[in-house]
């Protein structure tokens, strides 16, 4: 059976279908594939949005999505996980983002699906810049992305990359 | 002995610095990523933007890192803006 790998940050569109299908391919105890497509909106924050453009961080991008999997992975019986992430400039209607998760039963694949997306909006290094009328705009971290990452933390575990603020404050 | 780190910058605060990275001999006292990060704001002018009470982020290696993380010789610092992927 052909490897294919469960990471790819790149440049180019994807196949939804076929990125699904492969994730039960040539096996038959998989009972629930749970997907999710990011796309670009056209409008943001009140503004009207031409593209954008995704900068990333190569090397610890790659690294940071295989460590999502991983920790995915040790909570929920998966038997298999597709994220792939595009970077450069995209416009209105395409695809950003696509995290694909196979598993013998649906609560596992909804709930790794979520988690992972959760967990890549907020520890995987990308970055947006809008196009507006009103000339390039970078995009705000939202804070909703901190409160839904920080839901999964369990009792005494915490989330291991504490915000610059909170430890300046302990200081 | 040479204490060179690697530095790299991205999104809006390699915007405000006006670079992408560099190569930085660490001053007698920077011992951490929070010390480097002063170090750095003290340039002034854009680099301000890596001041006290900004939103910032760091990753040391290529692994998000805490204030308190300690940086040496051959390291790589990233400094960069919250993350908005996905």
């Amino acid at each position: 059976m052909e490897m294919r790998p469960e990471v790819s940050v790149q440049e180019a569109d994807f196949d939804v279908g076929g990125e699904m299908a492969a994730l039960s391919m040539d096996r038959n105890d998989v009972g629930a594939v749970a997907s999710f497509v990011g796309l670009v909106r056209d409008v943001n924050d009140g503004s009207g949005v031409r593209a954008m453009t995704l900068e990333h961080y190569p090397g610890m991008t790659e690294r940071s999505l295989e460590e999502i999997v991983a920790q995915a992975r040790a909570r929920w019986p998966l038997l298999g996980v597709r994220v792939i992430h595009r970077y450069g400039r995209l416009e209105p209607a395409d695809r950003i983002v696509f995290v694909g998760v196979a598993s013998a039963h649906r609560g596992a694949a909804f709930a790794a699906c979520e988690f992972i997306m959760d967990y890549l909006k907020t520890r995987a290094p990308f970055w947006k810049c809008e196009e507006t009328p009103h000339g390039a705009r970078w995009v705000d971290a939202r804070e909703a992305d901190d409160s839904a990452a920080a839901r999964w933390a369990e009792e005494g575990e915490g989330v291991d990359d504490v915000s610059w603020d909170e430890i300046e404050q302990r200081r | 002995m040479t204490t060179k780190v690697k530095l790299l910058y991205f999104a809006s605060l390699r915007e405000a610095v006006g670079k992408s990275g560099e190569e930085l001999e660490l001053p007698a006292g920077v011992e951490t990523v929070g010390a480097l990060r002063a170090h750095l704001a003290q340039r002034g002018d854009g680099w301000q933007a890596l001041a006290a009470g900004r939103n910032v982020r760091a990753a040391l290696n290529q692994h998000m890192v805490g204030a308190e993380a300690a940086v040496g010789a051959g390291d790589e610092v990233a400094f960069f803006p919250p993350v908005t992927g996905g």
